[in-house]
């Protein structure tokens, strides 16, 4: 526990003063901002009811949020390998879970930061009276399990190879595939189809879910599992390193 | 003491390492040596536990590697051929992040860290962002990071590698400050700088241990080429001397100018010198007004015998130097044995 604090601070230090967090954390709120203006505002003219419009925003935040997690990620590890850091992690007396577990906590703070500092546009909404706390918090819970599953991805990615873009591009087809099993689904049948439904990360339990408010336990552990098999996938991957 | 048995490092089906087996004894400096994939930096990462043997084990300070690779890190630094660094860090803070790695407390860290500082000449630099560093600064970052937590055992992969010769100087200065309080192992191609370090070398080739001991121990083993030189005054023309040599030369009976007698006087000499027992090969080196020069390249220790011959054959004993193989034609027919061997 000691050293995931240990590293989780380390890493969190090194996203705050990094110029690419901030440009990531710049482009992520104009992007919120653009779609929320043009996406959510302006999908349904001046008599649409809030809760729509918030409903509208988690869509638009939910996208952003996948490939903000993403690009937090897919560099955790392959960027340490190309810089001969990781030695230092692998030769302390730090599990290698700890290592992974550490990197994903910081990655899924700083998505967290960046989550909070949009929280302007549904406190916006809300301004009117037409939507509930409730309804916003757990579009935002959404948004960070969302974002929790595609830091989980990035971090497998990149515990795969330490090559930084070829990392990048394995977690972008992994999202890709989650976010589109829903669709690819629709092309089998039977139990096969009802499996890689429920295995979509984002048509059914987000949309069906967290963007409208509605807070499933099946969502929450979907989720949860997701993430951490992912996590589980990195720690193997990083323990293999070693045989290989 | 650690103690590698039959160790042995596949990568996918490549033999990258062993089996080999070593011992290095509390307190000594053993070098590493051998040419690139020699299996050197394998054998170090297997001993920092960074990598996990496909065979064979390692006990360190009574610690098996493998079952408690935590326990045995706690007590190992490592500095790899690559310093592991963070660019954005900067010394200070980096220095106290690889201290708590290594289980210390921040009240340990905070009281350890002036001494490493010290220790590696960091002060000035203390606050500086790890990037912004010359390459020097960086292996000394690299250093600091390896003793932080005291470990008994140092390792160090190439430590002089890219360092300027001023640099070489200090860090050769820095690890022998850190001989008095570690275990160190060195791997370095640089062979003058594993020649003034170590104790003791182990010799690897293609992954197998081709020989192991101290540089003397390596350079005077019986097979091995040692070197005697040795400087003859052969006299003048009518000199008794020149008249042995002169009969002792083949076909010169019918020279007479003084080039050709001087020539016959060398080959009679040459011939002299390579029927004693253990001189392998005879070359001339010059001559001068006072002789002229030999090289003996010998299979042992001939001294006496080399200068009763040029006695009895009554030529004058100048100069007699015996020098034993030097590291670098020791390393080299080590590890051009080796290769036959590997094979």
């Amino acid at each position: 526990m000691r050293a995931i604090k240990i590293i989780f601070r380390r890493e969190f230090s090194s996203y705050l003063r990094s110029p690419f967090s901030w440009v990531l954390a710049a482009l992520f709120l104009l992007v919120n901002g653009l779609l929320f203006q043009g996406f959510a505002l302006g999908s349904g003219g001046g008599g649409t009811l809030s809760a729509f419009v918030l409903e509208r925003f988690f869509y638009a935040a939910s996208g952003a949020s996948i490939f903000a997690g993403m690009l937090l990620s897919f560099r955790l590890i392959s960027e340490e390998r190309q810089n001969h850091s990781m030695v230092l992690l692998n030769t302390s007396p730090v599990k290698d879970s700890e290592i992974i577990v550490g990197k994903y906590l910081a990655s899924l703070a700083f998505l967290a930061l960046l989550l909070a500092l949009s929280l302007y546009i549904p406190l916006m909404l809300k301004a009117g009276n037409k939507i509930t706390f409730s309804q916003i918090m757990v579009g935002y819970l959404g948004l960070l399990l969302v974002g929790s599953v595609s830091i989980a991805i990035g971090l497998f990615s990149s515990a795969l190879t330490r090559y930084q873009l070829v990392a990048g591009v394995i977690a972008a087809v992994l999202l890709l595939i989650m976010v589109f099993l829903f669709q690819f689904s629709k092309q089998l049948e039977g139990a096969p189809r009802e499996v890689f439904a429920e295995l979509d990360m984002w048509w059914i339990h987000f949309q069906q879910g967290f963007m409208r408010g509605v807070l499933n336990l099946k969502d929450v552990v979907y989720y949860v599992a997701v993430t951490y098999f992912f996590l589980l996938l990195s720690v193997k991957t990083l323990e293999a390193k070693r045989w290989q | 003491m650690i103690r590698a048995s039959n160790l042995t490092k596949l990568y996918g089906g490549r033999r990258a390492l062993g089996p080999i087996s070593f011992e290095i004894a509390d307190g000594e400096t053993v070098g590493f040596l051998g040419l690139n994939g020699a299996g050197k930096t394998t054998a170090l990462r297997l001993l920092a536990c960074d990598l996990r043997p496909s065979a064979g084990t390692i006990d360190v300070g009574g610690v098996d590697a493998i079952a408690e690779p935590h326990e045995v890190r706690k007590r190992i630094g490592f500095l790899p051929e690559n310093p592991p660094l963070y660019m954005d860090m900067n010394v200070a803070e980096y220095l106290a992040y690889a201290g708590e790695l290594r289980s210390m407390s921040k009240a340990e860290v905070k009281k350890r860290l002036p001494e490493v500082l010290e220790i590696t000449d960091l002060k000035d630099v203390a606050y500086d962002v790890i990037g912004t560093l010359s390459h020097g600064y960086r292996q000394r970052v690299g250093v600091g990071q390896a003793i932080i937590h005291q470990p008994k055992f140092l390792i160090l992969d190439e430590p002089t590698r890219g360092l300027d010769p001023v640099q070489i100087v200090e860090m050769r200065n820095l690890i022998h400050d850190l001989k008095q309080n570690h275990t160190v192992l060195i791997s370095s191609h640089i062979l003058t700088e594993i020649s003034q370090t170590c104790d003791r070398l182990l010799v690897l080739g293609k992954g197998h241990m081709l020989a192991e001991g101290s540089e003397a121990e390596l350079a005077g083993r019986k097979d091995d080429i040692q070197q005697i030189t040795v400087l003859v005054r052969t006299g003048k023309a009518g000199d008794p001397y020149r008249g042995d040599l002169k009969d002792k030369a083949e076909g010169d009976k019918d020279k007479s100018d003084k080039e050709n007698v001087d020539d016959s006087g060398k080959d009679a000499i040459k011939k002299l010198l390579a029927g004693v027992d253990g001189v392998s090969s005879v070359a001339d080196l010059y001559t001068s007004p006072e002789g002229m020069s030999f090289s003996l390249a010998t299979t042992k220790d001939c001294r006496a015998e080399v200068s009763r011959v040029i006695i009895d054959a009554k030529l004058d004993l100048l100069q007699l130097a015996f020098a034993r193989s030097e590291l670098e034609s020791t390393f080299i027919r080590l590890v051009g044995g080796g290769t036959n061997a590997g094979n």
